[in-house]
């Protein structure tokens, strides 16, 4: 499989995504803790590292689309992550599962459809908005730079990482908001100073994204 | 805000495990009153379901205790689902919950406002509509140290949960329909509010190190029960000085009537002694008695706790003679009994 121009992703991608993604949480597990615990409540690194053990438990030896590992994926992260992360992954992961069908592989296009979906269940169940200091402030601008990527003719990891760059330059630029949303809008203006866990775990993700393709070529 | 880095001490075994033995612990010291389903991690009344009466369930992060597992009996809640410590239950468990206890007559959920629980119960809310089971969701947003506007996640539900727990329960228990149970579980909650300060953090097991640093003086005003930090820090004060603003705090924004009777709730946080609590509850009624309101009712102790933080919060809840009533029934439940 090869990304030279007409790229596809498969089942294959998909799950290496999460291997990947399992890894980073399980690395940076006590670095969104902390981050948690300055504006919120010290459970993130936690509960994302005890969402991705689940999900690749649940994943082992599965047979099917890759719109389908998606939805079940999300349905895991639902069914083991609580808190906020849990049903806001897990909706974004469910959306973007249906969004690809039942195909065995998708393209660029596709696959920024999928994303699409995937922000917008977030922003839908989370009411959060760009400047909230979340998720949403990663998520937002790595969906709408891999459209214009994917739009432009950019190949799909170049895409990806030009995603995921968007995605690191909205998490740090949620250091000087005040939350607006979640736990961490109790602090008013104390939340100021502070890095997103959220957005930070959001970059997590799609760095993940990014070397699973990679990984590819 | 750093973290600090000593450690406190905890009776552990692993600290991954801490739920399910202290869930084994509840159901092993009241056999008589709960069931422990491990598999979904659910505290169950132990005659549930009860056959035509509506249920109860409520769900939380655990580090609570006793909320809400040790609400769970005759005359209040039905099924509690804990989660995690300081995280919410999973969809899933509250489902199971709903499932277990619906005896025909509907189930109410009750939700602590935040942000996880609201999206988690919601998911579960509609999965149960899905298997034709009717629920009715009523929302706690006691907590007035938050400012309730646009810019915020809400006011956060913290005491006015267990007064609601127990009148709610009392009203289901009383045979009242789903509509009418919700429509007294919602009167508590717009009838009360509360405040909390800090005096110290508190350490989450698995992180081992208190979750916010607070100097040997200072203390945190307007603190919420997961250790998220309040309005404000500044140095500790009298408990008079204290208690008089906090009671200014809840009384100016609940407004009551002069000559109402209310119930008082002063609640420890988890490290704070009974000592002190009753010392505030004495300061307390100086100011209730100020602008002219009974404290008819009472409740001193831990009952919405958060780990071993020193604190306390307080609770005015506004009563009428029905509110009185449901409190006075019956209940019987490990954290509370009265009258059975």
């Amino acid at each position: 499989m090869s990304f030279n121009g007409e790229a596809k992703v498969n089942t294959g991608t998909v799950h290496r995504w999460f291997v990947e993604a399992a890894s980073n949480f399980h690395e940076q597990r006590d670095y969104l803790t902390q981050l948690d615990a300055a504006i919120g409540d010290a459970d993130h690194g936690t509960n994302m590292d005890r969402g991705f053990t689940a999900l690749l438990e649940k994943l082992d030896g599965f047979d099917g689309p890759p719109g389908k590992l998606l939805t079940t994926a999300g349905s895991t992260l639902v069914s083991t992550v609580g808190g906020a992360s849990g049903p806001l992954w897990g909706t974004a992961l469910r959306r973007a599962g249906r969004s690809l069908g039942s195909g065995d592989e998708f393209d660029g296009a596709q696959l920024a459809t999928a994303l699409e979906a995937a922000l917008d269940g977030v922003v839908e169940l989370g009411a959060a908005q760009e400047g909230d200091k979340t998720m949403v402030d990663a998520l937002g601008p790595a969906v709408r730079v891999f459209r214009e990527s994917i739009d432009d003719g950019t190949p799909v990891p170049a895409a990806l990482a030009a995603a995921r760059e968007a995605a690191e330059q909205g998490m740090k630029a949620t250091v000087p908001l005040q939350a607006q949303k979640g736990r961490a809008s109790y602090l008013g203006e104390r939340s100021i100073g502070h890095q997103d866990p959220g957005a930070t775990s959001t970059v997590l993700i799609l760095a993940a994204l990014e070397r699973s393709v990679a990984s590819e070529r | 805000m750093s973290v600090a880095q000593q450690t406190v001490k905890k009776f552990l075994n692993d600290p991954e495990d801490i739920v399910t033995e202290s869930l084994a612990g509840l159901g092993a010291a009241h056999p008589d009153l709960v069931r422990i389903d491990f598999e979904n991690q659910l505290v169950l009344r132990k005659d549930a379901p009860v056959q035509g009466k509506v249920a109860l369930v409520s769900g939380g992060g655990s580090g609570h205790e006793p909320l809400h597992g040790g609400f769970v009996g005759l005359g209040m809640l039905d099924a509690a689902a804990p989660g995690a410590v300081f995280t919410s239950p999973v969809p899933d468990q509250m489902l199971a919950a709903t499932k277990a206890v619906d005896g025909g007559a509907g189930v109410i959920h009750i939700v602590k406002n935040y942000t996880g629980d609201v999206m988690n119960f919601k998911l579960a809310a509609e999965e149960a509509a899905d298997e034709g089971i009717e629920v009715e969701s009523v929302l706690t947003n006691d907590d007035v140290a938050v400012e309730d506007s646009l810019y915020t996640a809400g006011r956060r539900g913290t005491g006015a949960t267990v007064l609601l727990e127990k009148i709610a329960g009392a009203k289901a228990e009383a045979g009242g329909s789903l509509a009418e149970v919700a429509a007294v579980a919602r009167k508590v909650n717009d009838q009360a509010r509360s405040f909390g300060v800090a005096l110290t953090s508190c350490a989450t097991p698995a992180a081992g190190t208190p979750t916010f640093d607070l100097g040997p003086d200072e203390m945190e005003f307007g603190v919420g029960i997961h250790g998220e930090p309040g309005r404000r820090r500044e140095k500790v004060r009298s408990a008079a000085e204290i208690v008089a603003e906090m009671s200014e705090v809840i009384l100016g924004d609940l407004n009551p009537a002069g000559g109402s009777n209310v119930l008082a709730f002063v609640n420890g946080l988890g490290g704070t002694p009974l000592i002190e609590l009753y010392l505030i509850y004495n300061e307390l009624t100086k100011h209730l008695e100020d602008r002219g309101l009974t404290a008819t009712r009472s409740l001193v102790g831990d009952y919405i706790t958060s780990l071993e933080m020193a604190g306390v919060s307080i609770t005015i809840l506004v009563l009428d003679d029905e509110l009185t009533e449901l409190w006075d029934a019956p209940v019987h439940t490990p954290a509370l009994r009265w009258k059975a």
